[in-house]
Parts: structure tokens; sequence; C-alpha cells
């Protein structure tokens, strides 16, 4: 398989980075060399092999249903581009 | 005064026990080798006070830990509370974490003080720190007769250079496909990857959730040791962190290895790779033979399928972990004249992100996309099993593997211009971390050109001490004492 300028716009979108069709053009033959490349895996028959879900063998924990954080409002907000009354604050989504 | 930024943490670590110097005299030494070091772009940020404020602690008794009086440098990957964290990205300059990761914090709590933050490629992607925000890292280690300027490797360029410049007794790496072990092997260091899962991965900057882990690099096998005990350790906040003790893992040192078999994959024996790293390969075999062990030949089947399933894993769960670069809770934010929120995401990723990043979460994006995510994401998963299961049954015949670490030594800066070329740096170094295998890169000669040459061990689930007296091992027996020349 390999991807289209059309594709890789989409691809783009979807990721939501802008991109100049300049950009798009330098990216198409990267993108289809890299896909191209990790294509082999076809070869590789994995009939009846499940895909690995956890690396090494453990169960997921359960903690008690407590509160252990929060209030903590200002240090959440200390990094935001911009922030106001307590919230983040963003570009007008409602007109 | 003896130059105390030629001693390994275990020598500091004991000279200022015997109150041979002082914590201050040590945490001095390193602020000014430091603030002499900036040819090198290694730092990212400067901490003396740090280090000092440390140094007052140990030096006042009020900390005793394993580490007091030790000056360490932190990988810019780590969150430290109040100091930049940026992870090498425009996106994240001026972030200043309020909180501390737990591996940075179990490493203050053992006496630690921090030199400063460390030059690495931008989100942990790349092999060389030539993506990071700050511009690459230079390696000390030059060419025989050359001035042409090397990588240190990478991501964890700033880190493998301090270390190889003697401007940080010891730092912080992370590993999420080579990452310690190439930078460790380019600049004559050691380096370890744990276990996935003994360290702690909350507070660190995610690239790969599954893959990341973090570990330390040293001059020493021995400092590894210390350093790695201090680090790791369970953690509630991480839900992949293992709950087991930590094992004493420097009490337990031993070059001995009477009765361990070490596997020699034959799939590892690659052609194209430079004659002198399998020459250096089979001297290896001979040290560990020397130190009592049997080499046995194993077989890895799927090894050559490792790194393309890496490049479609890496980026799927890049592409979704990085999301969270919106412009909106943390980081940079660019809105075009009149944009909408949809503009501002999009603006602010393509102003954000560099050109690898951006390229590996298209990747990623594209193989967890509708209509592909069966035929790349799952099908890598697949194999991603069967590598695991190939070591599985290595280890039915071995207790510890050995191989290069690196296909070749240092290169040039801007030599390796093609994408795919770069990955291939990594070829040895994916299996085990696609395994999730404690594994660690340390020096066994120079090749040539007059470049230091890693050997890597790769050990099974758990059991980072096999690896680290195979390390020790090795470490006894090629007498590997070269530097740098100092020309920064």
């Amino acid at each position: 398989m390999s991807v289209s300028n059309e594709q890789v716009r989409h691809i783009a979108k979807l990721a939501r980075i802008a991109m100049s069709d300049a950009e798009i053009e330098r990216l198409v033959p990267e993108l289809n060399n890299i896909l191209g490349w990790v294509e082999q895996l076809g070869e590789v028959n994995t009939d009846g092999f499940e895909p690995l879900a956890t690396v090494i063998d453990q169960k997921l924990r359960l903690r008690d249903d407590v509160i252990t954080d929060g209030d903590i409002r200002d240090d959440v907000l200390a990094n935001a581009p911009e922030a106001q009354h307590g919230f983040f604050a963003v570009p007008k989504v409602i007109e | 005064m003896t130059d105390l930024t030629a001693k390994t943490i275990a020598e500091l670590r004991d000279g200022f026990r015997a109150r041979d110097f002082t914590a201050r005299e040590i945490a001095e030494s390193y602020n000014a080798a430091v603030a002499a070091s900036k040819a090198l772009n290694a730092y990212t940020v400067e901490t003396p006070d740090d280090a000092l404020a440390a140094a007052e602690a140990a030096d006042s008794g009020k900390s005793t830990g394993p580490l007091a009086g030790i000056p360490l440098g932190i990988k810019d990957l780590f969150a430290t509370k109040g100091v930049d964290t940026t992870a090498g990205s425009h996106i994240l300059q001026g972030f200043k974490p309020v909180y501390e990761s737990t591996v940075t914090a179990n490493l203050r709590k053992a006496g630690a003080g921090m030199l400063g933050k460390l030059n690495m490629d931008e989100f942990a992607m790349g092999s060389s720190n030539e993506t990071s925000t700050y511009g690459p890292v230079l390696s000390p280690w030059r060419r025989r007769d050359s001035n042409v300027g090397l990588t240190p490797g990478g991501s964890s360029g700033g880190s493998a250079a301090a270390v190889a410049a003697r401007i940080a007794p010891g730092v912080t790496g992370t590993d999420t496909g080579g990452s310690i072990r190439q930078p460790a092997a380019f600049t004559g260091i050691c380096g370890i990857k744990p276990t996935y899962g003994r360290c702690s991965r909350w507070g660190i900057v995610s690239f790969a959730s599954s893959l990341d882990q973090a570990g330390p690099m040293a001059k020493t096998v021995r400092d590894c040791a210390i350093l790695l005990e201090a680090m790791a350790g369970f953690d509630p906040k991480d839900s992949t962190s293992l709950d087991l003790p930590v094992p004493q893992w420097e009490a337990n040192l031993s070059s001995n290895l009477k009765g361990k078999r070490v596997g020699i994959p034959k799939e590892y024996r690659i052609d194209s790779v430079p004659a002198e790293i399998n020459a250096l390969w089979d001297q290896g075999i001979e040290w560990l033979k020397h130190a009592g062990a049997t080499p046995v030949e194993i077989s890895l089947p799927h090894t050559k399928y490792a790194l393309p399933t890496y490049y479609i894993i890496a980026p799927a769960e890049a592409s979704s972990n990085l999301a969270r670069y919106d412009g909106v809770r943390y980081g940079l934010r660019d809105v075009p004249e009149g944009g909408n929120l949809d503009a501002m995401y999009a603006r602010t990723r393509a102003d954000g992100f560099g050109a690898e990043v951006k390229r590996r979460i298209m990747i990623g994006t594209y193989v967890l996309s509708a209509g592909f995510y069966d035929a790349y994401f799952t099908k890598a998963q697949r194999v991603r099993g069967l590598i695991k299961d190939d070591f599985r049954k290595a280890f039915e015949h071995c207790d510890v593997i050995l191989t290069p670490t690196a296909p070749s030594a240092a290169f040039g800066i801007g030599e390796t211009t093609d994408p795919l070329a770069m990955y291939l740096n990594d070829v040895f170094a994916v299996p085990a971390s696609l395994a999730g295998l404690p594994a660690m890169s340390v020096p066994g000669g120079l090749d040539g050109q007059g470049l230091p040459l890693g050997l890597h061990l790769i050990g099974n689930e758990l059991d980072e001490q096999t690896v680290l007296n195979a390390g020790l091992a090795i470490e006894e027996r090629a007498g590997f004492t070269a530097k740098p020349d100092k020309w920064w």
C-alpha cells in the first residue's frame, strides 16, 4: 500500500497538524518509503498468535475508590497559555 | 586537590563518607565543569544552586541517603518541579512542572542533587540528538586527527556526552528503542535499561508508553547499579509499575560467571556491519569465557522484523500520546488571525513539533486509522508477541545474551539524512525493548578511528543482576580507560 497526496493531507488533518502543499509533497515519498519497509511484516506467519497486550505479565491493579488528589486548580492552570477566572481559555467555539 | 570529576560515583560516595572531601567540593567541581562546557550543548538548563543545596544537606548531615553528596544530570524528559522540562521540543518551551517525576524524586530522596537538564532528541525521537529544538549535542569524542563534530548518539545524547565529558558523574536516561544504550556505546560509557516496569514512568514525558523505560548512565557498571537501585521501585501512580522489591544490585555484583551460559544469537551476525564490530563481539565472547561462562549459539528468528515492528508500534503510541499538545493546557499556543479552536490546534502543532516528530505522528496516525489498524498495528502487535516468544525460548538455553550495541561507531552531525538509515542505528537494541527485557551497553574498545564501541548484554525478565555481572566481567577485562581529549 502506498499513500497519495490526498491521503497524506487527510492524515495531517486527523493529526491536527497544519501543512502546506510543499510539506505534503515532501512527506509523501518519505512516508511511502517507511511504509514500504514496514510492510515486510506481511511475510511473517502470525496465524494463531494473539497480539501482545502486556510485555511483562502483570495484572492491572485496583485501588480503593477514594479521593487521592485534587484541590490544586491553580497548579493545573499554572502552565496554561491562557487562563481566565479559574478556567482554560480557548478561542470562541459557539458563535 | 585531586580532580573530583575524574572519580566514579562509588569513589565520590566513599570519599565523601570518609571525609576525604566535602559534598560542596564535589558540587563546586561539577558546577564549574558544567559552566565551562557550553560548546558541547549538553545542558539545556543549569541548576548549580540545586546541586549546592543537596551538597549542603549532605555536609550538614541532614541527608544521609545512598547518594548523599552526589550531583547528577537529568534528561530533559523528566519533570522537575519548577525547572524547565521541554523534552527537547519547542512545543514545551517554558513549561515548568508543578510536580516532580517519581524517578527524580527517588534520586532526591537518596540525597542526589541536580546539575541541570540534559539535551535530547525531541520527545526522545532520534538517534543522533539532531532533532532537538536546542540543536545537536556534540560528542566530546572526535575521530583521530579530525575536527568533525560527531553525534553522541540519541536520544539520551546530552546525558551520554555529559558523562563522557565528565560534566556529570552520572545521569538519567530513557530508552524506548535504544536511547540509553546506543549513546552509551557511542561515548564509551555504561548505560542500562532495566526490565519494563522497574522504573516508574510517572512524570516522564511520554513517547511510546509500552516501551519507555528510564535507566542510568555512568562511567562504570557499579555506578549504574548504584543509580538504578535509587531510581527503581514500585509506584502506584504508574499502572505498569512492577510491585516488587528493588534488588541489591550493587551488593550482589560479581564478575564470576561460572555456570552461566551466554547466548550468541546468529541472526545478529550481519555482514554489512564493520568488521571491527564483529571482531569486538568475538573478543567479548572470549572475555565472558575467561570469566567462567559458556557460550552457546542461540536463534532469535524474528530479529529482522523487530525494527519494522517498532516503527509501527512506537509511532502509533506516540501519535496518541502527543495528542495532548493542543495549545490549551500547557506549552505553546499559536492561533492564526481569526482562527477557531481547530485552527489553533493545527497551527500550534505545526509550529511546535519538529520534522521527525511530525513524521512519526503522521505514520502513527495512519497505522491507527480506520481500515489500516488491523493490517499495520494489530499485525505488529502479533509479531511483537513472536519476538517476545523468541527470547522466552532462547532463555531456556542461556542466562544472558551478548551482541554488539550498535552497527557503527559515532557518525558526524549531518552525515545521516535519510530517516530510514537513521532508524537502522537501533537494529541491535530494539528487540530487547519490544520484549521489555533488561539490557546494557558496556564499552569494549576503540575502532580504527579512535572512537568507542560498545558491547550489549540482554537479560531475562527481572534479571538485571546477570546483565550487570556480565557487564562487570567485560569491564574488568576490556580495561577501557580511553578518554576524549578536552577541546571544549
